[in-house]
């Protein structure tokens, strides 16, 4: 029996489009059960979403006061005692999974396969290493249970018209006062999620300055992407951290990815490297992001991106 | 307060790497090794904390093959008082990594572990979070500000919604992320000077850690690589190209 618990990631009692990533790749493995965990203090409206994701038999929810926060060092120890039964534990790669998925792999006594990025059998499965410039097979051994997190970038979101039941449980895990949450401050934004968005728009250095980032964000809006930037824009300090793309930031795979006064080195290149189509705008002809466009263009953004904004209408 | 940081030495983050053909690994013969930049940032947030008086002693801590020495040299020649280097010439996994640290930190009793949010090599991202799951304590990932006082770290975390706060009592363990701090850049007399700090030099198999690896690598591919693209000349044309592709 094949069986894999999926931990669900949410946030203002919304569940994360990751979750629906995550139980794409489950599928993969062709198991006998895909459950879906949720944690919270109040996981009602959560699970409801979860619950319609095809391909999920059932929804557990664990509600505790503690849950209201994902900390890491709180949700392991339950989900270790959840997984009993259990063959696979798979998390969604994003800083959630990343936190939690090793403290509960650690817990059960194995090793972790980080971000997924194709299911060649139960057992098997391809990570991308050194950046994404090598892709590694690896084999877990069958007897082990399979601790992994799942590369959103490379699976699709399962679709949902599903109506799995929901079921709440409990945990007998004693669970650590030592870490506590203080605060989450958020970059406020009306436009797409970055990791979900169909279509991404992301500046550079070469953009020039914070003030000069509105052009970007107006382009965008304009094609209705979302927005994202290189490392060098973000330590510039133009843009907040979480629009990150690449090795260390966040790891996208959008249709269309327009990369705008962005060199293109190795780390930036990795975040996008599945994205469908990649357009590259930079006036310089030689820059390493013109290796992988798709589509590039040798010019000043300044006089390019008013001009793509006049031919759009 | 005496603070352990990992130092892990792997291909330089500028080297573009190559797969051999036979797939059986990468190539790093000849192939430039440098700190993992993440261990870089550990071991200066460290030397800031004792340079603040939070901390009396930063110890770096390195698992690999003899000549690993080396590079140690340059953690202290960067400030660290001392080393420790844990001696196999087997690839570690991130376990067994974490369990090597969980023997040091048994005997060194350290208020804080740094490491690195990940190592560019494996991109694994997991030994921070299992020696401290390991340990029964807290654990404080992507850091990107560092505040202790009273027992206690405030740690600013970077994560896909935002910076999310959260408090955590010593001893704990802490990754870096990449905005937490500057390296400083090492200077000459102070690889005079790191020439006679000690290593203590610790055989793996000395620990008493399980290093049995349920995880097989198998085959090493190189990516796939993507057609080549077209240049167009003007907005015009770009705007026509996506249109054609029905992306616009």
């Amino acid at each position: 029996m094949t069986k894999i618990l999926v931990i669900a990631e949410h946030l203002d009692g919304k569940l994360n489009g990751s979750t629906a990533r995550a139980v794409s790749a489950a599928a993969a493995v062709k198991p006998d059960a895909i459950d879906v965990i949720v944690l919270s203090d109040a996981p009602d409206a959560v699970a409801a979403e979860a619950a319609k994701i095809d391909g999920v038999s059932k929804v557990l929810t664990v509600a505790r006061t503690e849950n209201a926060h994902s900390l890491a060092a709180v949700y392991a120890p339950q989900i270790v005692k959840a997984a009993a039964g259990y063959t696979h534990v798979f998390a969604p790669s994003t800083t959630f999974g990343k936190d939690l998925a090793p403290r509960v792999a650690a817990l059960l006594g194995v090793s972790q396969v980080s971000d997924v990025m194709s299911v060649e059998g139960p057992h098997t499965f391809k990570r991308p290493i050194y950046a994404g410039n090598a892709i590694v097979t690896v084999e877990v051994d069958a007897s082990s249970i399979v601790v992994a997190t799942i590369r959103t970038a490379s699976w699709p979101a399962a679709t949902s018209n599903g109506s799995a039941p929901i079921e709440a449980i409990s945990v007998d895990a004693t669970l650590p006062s030592h870490t506590r949450f203080v605060e989450l401050q958020q970059g406020k934004s009306d436009r797409p999620d970055l990791q979900g968005a169909p279509k991404v728009v992301s500046g550079g250095r070469g953009v020039g300055s914070k003030e000069n980032f509105d052009i970007i964000y107006k382009f965008a809006d304009k094609i209705g992407a979302a927005v994202g930037a290189s490392r060098a824009a973000v330590d510039a300090g133009y843009v907040p951290n979480e629009m990150q793309v690449g090795q260390t930031g966040k790891i996208i795979a959008p249709e269309l990815y327009i990369a705008i006064g962005i060199s293109g080195a190795i780390q930036h290149l990795t975040g996008i490297k599945d994205a469908g189509t990649i357009v590259a705008i930079n006036k310089d002809g030689e820059a390493p992001i013109f290796e992988i466009a798709d589509i590039g263009l040798v010019g000043d953004l300044f006089k390019i991106l008013p001009e793509l904004e006049a031919s759009l209408g | 307060m005496k603070i352990l940081v990992g130092y892990k030495r792997v291909v330089d983050y500028n080297v573009r790497i190559q797969v051999k053909p036979d797939g059986t690994g990468v190539v790093t013969d000849g192939v430039k090794l440098s700190a993992n930049p993440f261990d870089d940032i550990a071991l200066e947030e460290a030397l800031r904390l004792r340079e603040k008086g939070v901390a009396e002693e930063v110890v770096v801590v390195g698992i690999g093959p003899a000549d690993l020495t080396a590079h140690l040299r340059n953690g202290l020649a960067m400030g660290a008082n001392r080393a420790i280097h844990v001696q196999t010439t087997d690839a570690v996994s991130p376990l067994t990594a974490a369990r090597t640290f969980l023997k040091l930190v048994e005997k060194e009793q350290p208020g804080l572990v740094i490491l690195g949010k990940q190592a560019i090599d494996d991109d694994a991202n997991q030994t921070g979070q299992m020696l401290a799951a390991l340990w029964d304590r807290p654990q404080a990932t992507f850091a990107g500000k560092v505040e202790i006082a009273d027992g206690k770290a405030k740690v600013t975390r970077e994560v896909d919604a935002g910076l999310e706060v959260i408090e955590a009592d010593l001893p704990a363990v802490i990754t870096t992320d990449l905005r937490l701090n500057e390296p400083r850049f090492i200077k000459l007399p102070d690889i005079m000077k790191a020439k006679s700090k000690p290593i203590d030099v610790i055989e793996l198999g000395s620990l008493g850690v399980e290093t049995a690896d349920h995880i097989k690598t198998t085959h090493y591919a190189a990516p796939p690589k993507r057609s080549k693209g077209v240049m167009v000349k003007d907005a015009a044309e770009l705007v026509a190209a996506l249109k054609q592709k029905g992306l616009l």
